[in-house]
């Protein structure tokens, strides 16, 4: 199939893009990487007037060390994600989790930013965004603000953006000294999660210190495993301490029944794959 | 219209172009190169793929104008100038790792893809690094096969046994020098943005 | 690793690559969506929303206005003239055949059926047109359910047949004489296993989708289409459309797959060809994918309820079984027929004394189901390859032991079936031990029962099935006595050029097969000529005129003999010519390694070949009188009886009981395919098999919501398995020949398909028992398993 016609624009500044977005009014579309916004377009499920192409906004993309976090331009592809030594380093949870991102070749072109600024709570890199409390950098007609992880995700394919305003950068705290895992189950190996769960992990002597840990798909957004958190601080890293942990991942949660999983499975595997996300994160061994 | 200009297997094409042509249609439909096939409108199957700025991508999931002023190769550019076949598509060839042919100029151009990222890969990373790539007639052994063989011949290394598929046996794990890898690429620092003053 | 007897050196038995490759591999390869004509428009289609509703108003008025817009119609428009989609196969004579217009005229009866068309300058103007055709539909009741739609109030699909029951077709070996009766069986059982298995609903999904191009400027109406069956499709245009046959010519140039989802005379194809009449110009037609996964017929979809009686040793006295069979809302070109494909196939390759069968057809407002590679067969010996397991457990037996009670000896053949085939050859005990040492059958037993011991949250399953399938369709008097409306002949035809080259045209019609290599090879072989200087034709009605196309593992099994019937022919035309050439008498000649000699005279004495007979009729100067100048040949074959290739695949899966998640650890395929002609291809088409038989068993189903529509309408959510979901298949082969056919072989496009569904379900199921688990729905999703565990834990 073949979209519907639209208008097209490349801007070479963030302030132009700002701009154009503006004047394109609810209809104009941010075109990141296009990777999942392409399909959509074709099977004319979306079908916006205007797309603002941040192909060419050198300046969204490339990962720097700031201190005690990375920040990581919008427009940076999962390809160089993988490819850069910084988030190797220092977002090791991110690195795992965007490799397991649909294809090679979808990951040459989708972008950080394109995917968390979709929102789809199936989508990997929004539940690790939750579980690492990352800054989202956006920008729009009145200037630059910070939103929390938080705050991004709002609802299904839903984010806190305000009108006219597009995804700039990211800011991921850096995870030295922390373990992390992400668990990914999916039918076949290119499919959308059923479940997903990042986990990190900071073990002091015996126990476990502090954990975060991050949904995919058990919900209509990316969700914090709170219960799980709460659980894990303080318990000792042993196999049925996390064991016991786990098993109230999907608490809270309010997963789909879809094509793929019904919601009572999804709670679930969220258990199971919970326990063994954590128990990788925090190199736990079976006692 | 919006006015592109891409190089296609080493010849340069400045064109214009609706915003929403697809890639694949702007090769097949204005450029000719009919060997770049569409076999879905979801991007799952990878019968599209082509190199772009020396990166695999979906054809048919990437706009016409995205491609602007980037060098494209597609199945069609892909062997020598003097018609001799890449190793891919000789290993291809020697391994029948195609039966209709419909996925294989994606197939091929994903192996090529995979193996300048990594010139040795297991059996699971090649599997792996074709996931992005349907096959419905191969059941993907023979497809394996044939990158694992490529692998070799692009390193230079001697196959242990000829490689045609004469009883369907496979060749000896072929002894290869181990590669080095070439060092990551970290994208430039001074590109990244300070948003938030 | 292949250990096959020796054989003689020549072109067959030897592993060539393909000639086909030079194209495919650099992109030069001729499918039909690449095919632009001067002035050729393109068509799109406006397809139903509504799984059952009445058309009250179409409207095309405002697409004409469009840009770009050149014509546009609905059904209304074409209602008188358009005819109905053919359907070759009335199993009974009261069978329901409903209409089946290419275009909806009055009423839509599933989602995706062609509603209106747009016919444009270029695609984009024409997909875009069709969102300003406008189309008030009144819903209807739908009907998805079969046992739903055989229920005495059911909403009807086709309201004027009064009925969803397309045809009931009954086999009882008591009334056919080909056994004992069932009911006597079944009487006297010490044990009966009954179940019901669910063959879900799959698609196709040929990686090309399918293509239409109709040329109405030339003297013949030029169809190009990504068919299989150029040759039937050219037939059915001409009764269809009124079209003088001899005024169409069809071609299938490169196919990319088909799977029997391309055996079929679609909605698309004759509408294009009403367009291109419409507009008196060319027009291309090619679906997307999303198009292609709702409107291509599927395949499957059966209730099957079966019954088995056996004694406590292990001997099976009796089957019986009950089938209901989706045929969707119409009847395709073989719909009716498919499971009955199967009917034969339920006894597999047991010496079974008893066997019923009853199929009940049955309409819902679903895509029309059809052919999917293996056709009825995969369903047969799923069906009982799980009842042998069962039977196994029950009587506490290992599955492989079971069957060895039951088979048919080596030293049995032929072997008259209790379905009233008779297999002509086969080995079940020679493919079956080699599989069992391939797979080490032993030690994976050993370590299962380490792991049932200790617990393992990860359970190891081993799974068996054996199978036997009919292939090489078909003898044409079989097909006529099952009302079948062709014949099941094949033929071939050498035309040896002057300089010795030789063109071969064929009738059957490949998509990935090899043909063109593996015929070759036979042709190089049976004339002396070298490989290649062998050119195969085929697929275009001006060039092969006649011919039955390729689908059920004919090709070779049929037009195989055709192939070497016309080389025969083409050796007896040049003996003349040759006797005259060398001066001698007829009867002194004989024919070896590619040249006439004097009977008696060494090896490398001067002899005339085929190019030296081929040049001299070419001459023909010096005819001998009475003598025809050509030694071109033709040959038509119908088989005398189907071709039984079999064999046993083994499959282990390790079952995470936490997630549900299977893996395949090992998968052993020995095939017996009688004799090869080319042993890379033969194994290239087991593993393709295989490979769609797992996705059978772990992947794939079409799934509809409540209201008709299509779930899995993109490869996002109907999911064909990539090679990163797929494992390792050794596969392996024993020989035994068949006895009828000058080259040896059987059959072997679909083998793989059959066998891998069954033995990767088993291998679950095994997996499972210890947790009381005895059956598990396909697709054996991860969900599915874990549902299971829960359920056989509860009970």
């Amino acid at each position: 199939m073949i979209p519907a016609a639209f208008e097209y624009t490349k801007p070479s500044t963030v302030d132009e893009a700002v701009r154009a977005l503006a004047e394109g009014g609810e209809d104009a579309r941010v075109l990141a990487g296009g990777q999942s916004l392409i399909p959509m377009l074709r099977l004319r499920m979306a079908a916006p007037t205007l797309l603002v192409d941040l192909g060419g906004l050198g300046e969204l993309r490339g990962v720097r060390d700031d201190g005690d976090a990375l920040v990581i331009g919008a427009m940076t592809r999962y390809a160089d994600l993988l490819r850069d030594p910084l988030v190797r380093d220092h977002a090791p949870l991110l690195a795992q989790a965007t490799a397991t991102v649909a294809d090679r070749q979808v990951r040459h072109l989708g972008t950080i930013g394109g995917s968390l600024a979709e929102a789809d709570p199936a989508g990997d890199l929004p539940s690790v965004a939750v579980a690492l409390d990352v800054s989202f950098e956006v920008v729009g007609p009145g200037g630059w603000r910070t939103i929390s992880a938080a705050d991004f995700f709002v609802d299904f394919l839903t984010t806190a953006l305000g009108d006219g305003e597009m995804l700039g950068a990211l800011r991921v705290p850096k995870q030295d000294g922390w373990g992390t895992h992400y668990e990914k189950f999916s039918r076949v190996a290119q499919a959308w999660s059923i479940v997903g769960v990042a986990v990190a992990v900071r073990r002091e002597n015996g126990t476990i210190a502090e954990a975060r840990v991050g949904l995919t798909s058990m919900g209509n957004r990316p969700l914090r495993a709170r219960a799980v958190e709460e659980a894990l601080a303080g318990a000792p890293a042993t196999a049925e301490a996390v064991s016991s942990a786990a098993a109230r991942a999907a608490e809270g949660a309010d997963p789909p029944t879809d094509v793929w999983a019904s919601a009572e499975y999804r709670s679930h595997l969220a258990t199971v794959l919970t326990r063994r996300a954590v128990v990788a994160a925090g190199g736990i061994h079976a006692s | 219209m919006t006015r592109i200009s891409i190089t296609v297997d080493g010849v340069r094409y400045d064109d214009d172009v609706e915003a929403r042509t697809l890639l694949v249609h702007h090769l097949r439909d204005r450029l000719g190169k009919v060997g770049t096939v569409v076999g879905c409108d979801t991007s799952n199957c990878g019968a599209c793929t082509v190199l772009m700025a020396g990166d695999a991508v979906k054809s048919c999931n990437v706009l016409a104008v995205q491609a602007d002023g980037t060098e494209i190769i597609t199945i069609e550019g892909l062997a020598g100038g003097d018609g001799s076949l890449h190793p891919v598509q000789q290993a291809f060839h020697d391994r029948h790792a195609l039966q209709c042919g419909f996925c294989t100029p994606g197939m091929i151009l994903a192996a090529v893809d995979l193996l300048a990222e990594n010139p040795d890969p297991s059996d699971a990373e090649i599997r792996e690094g074709i996931e992005g790539n349907l096959c419905r007639c191969t059941g993907y052994q023979n497809i394996v096969r044939a990158v694992r063989d490529a692998a070799s011949a692009l390193r230079g290394a001697q196959v242990a046994e000829p490689a045609s598929a004469v009883d369907g046996q496979m060749p000896g794990t072929p002894q290869a020098p181990p590669a080095v890898p070439s060092e990551p690429e970290s994208v430039p620092v001074e590109a990244v943005p300070r948003p938030v003053p | 690793m292949t250990t096959v007897q020796e054989r003689p050196a020549g072109e067959v038995g030897a592993a060539r690559k393909r000639k086909e490759d030079a194209r495919l591999i650099t992109g030069r390869t001729m499918w039909t969506e690449n095919i632009t004509l001067p002035g050729m428009l393109h068509l799109a289609i406006l397809r139903s929303p509504m799984a059952h509703a009445r058309i009250t108003r179409v409207d095309t008025s405002a697409a004409l206005r469009e840009p770009g817009v050149v014509t546009a119609f609905s059904g209304r428009d074409v209602a008188d003239t358009q005819g109905s989609l053919p359907c070759a196969w009335p199993v009974t004579e009261d069978m329901v055949h409903p209409d089946h217009p290419p275009l909806a005229v009055d009423e839509v009866r599933h989602v995706g059926e062609a509603v209106a068309v747009v016919v444009a300058r270029d695609r984009a103007s024409a997909v875009d047109a069709l969102a300003v055709i406008e189309v008030d539909y009144e819903p209807l009741p739908v009907v998805l359910d079969m046992e739903d739609a055989l229920a005495e109030d059911a909403r009807l699909v086709h309201a004027d047949k009064g009925t969803n029951k397309a045809y009931t077709w009954v086999f009882d070996s008591g009334e056919a004489g080909t056994g004992q009766g069932v009911d006597a069986a079944f009487a006297g059982a010490e044990v009966v296993i009954k179940r019901r298995y669910i063959q879900q609903r799959l698609i196709p999904a040929f990686m090309e989708p399918r293509s239409v191009v109709v040329d109405p400027t030339g003297d013949q109406h030029t169809i190009w289409s990504a068919t299989q069956i150029p040759h039937i499709l050219r037939v059915m245009v001409a009764l269809v459309t009124g079209t003088p046959e001899h005024k169409v010519r069809v071609v299938a140039p490169d196919v990319g797959g088909g799977f029997g989802g391309k055996l079929q005379v679609t909605a698309e194809e004759l509408i294009a060809f009403m367009a291109a009449q419409r507009v008196g110009k060319p027009v291309k037609y090619t679906e997307s994918r999303s198009d292609s996964l709702v409107s291509a017929h599927h395949g499957r979809d059966q209730i099957q309820d079966v019954e088995l009686a056996a004694r406590r040793d292990g001997t099976v006295l009796g089957l019986r079984v009950n089938l209901l069979a989706n045929m969707g809302a119409y009847l395709g070109i073989v719909t009716p027929g498919v499971p009955l494909l199967g009917a034969f196939m339920y006894n597999a390759i047991y010496k079974f004394p008893a066997y019923r069968f009853v199929c009940t057809g049955v309409f819902t407002n679903t895509t029309t189901t059809d052919a999917y590679r293996g056709a009825g067969r995969p369903e047969a010996t799923y069906a009982i390859e799980r009842l042998m397991d069962e039977l196994a457990v029950e009587l506490d037996m290992d599955p492989v032991e079971v069957r060895r009670r039951n088979w048919i000896k080596h030293d049995e053949f032929p072997f008259d079936t209790v379905a009233g085939l008779t297999y002509d050859s086969g080995n079940y005990e020679a493919a079956t031990d080699k599989a069992l040492e391939l797979f080490g059958y032993e030690a994976l037993r050993a370590e299962q029962a380490s792991r049932r011991e200790s617990g393992d949250p990860v359970q190891l399953g081993i799974g068996v099935s054996t199978y036997t399938e009919m292939c090489g369709l078909a003898p044409s008097r079989v097909l006529g006595a099952l009302r079948y409306a062709a014949g099941g002949w094949e033929t071939a035809s050498i035309r040896v050029l002057p300089t010795g080259k030789v063109e071969v045209v064929t009738g059957t019609s490949p998509h990935g097969q090899g043909h063109e290599t593996a015929w070759s090879q036979i042709v190089a072989d049976r004339l002396g000529v070298p490989f290649e200087d062998v050119e195969v034709l085929h697929g275009d009605t001006r060039t092969s005129h006649k011919g039955l196309d390729t689908y059920g593992s004919r090709s070779l099994a049929v037009g195989g003999i055709a192939l070497v019937n016309a080389c025969t022919k083409v050796i007896e035309k040049a003996r003349p010519v040759a006797a005259h050439l060398l001066e001698c008498d007829v009867s002194d000649l004989e024919f070896a390694d590619g040249a006439f000699r004097v009977r008696g005279a060494p090896s490398d004495a001067a002899g005339k070949t085929i190019a030296d007979c081929a040049f001299a009729v070419f001459a023909a100067h010096d005819m001998p009188d009475g003598v025809e100048p050509t030694i071109d040949a033709d040959a038509t074959y119908d088989p005398g009886n189907f071709s039984f290739p079999h064999g046993t695949h083994l499959c282990a899966t390790e079952v995470d009981a936490e997630t549900g998640r299977v893996t395949i650890r090992s998968y052993v395929a020995v095939d017996d395919v009688g004799r090869v002609i080319n042993p890379s291809i033969v194994e290239g088409q087991v593993h393709g098999g295989v490979a769609q038989g797992i996705a059978q068993a772990l992947f794939e189903e079409a799934v509809y919501d409540g209201e008709g529509n299509l779930l899995t309408g993109t490869f996002i959510d109907y999911t064909p398995p990539s090679a990163a979901d797929l494992p390792d298949i050794v596969s392996d082969r024993t020989e035994t020949p068949a006895p009828d056919h000058p080259l040896g072989a059987k059959g072997v496009g679909e083998a793989g398909t059959i066998a891998s569904t069954p033995a990767v379900i088993n291998a679950i199921v095994d997996a499972l028992r210890p947790y009381g688990v005895s059956d598990i729905r396909m697709p054996a999703t991860p969900e599915r398993v874990w549902q299971a565990l829960r359920g056989g834990a509860r009970s």
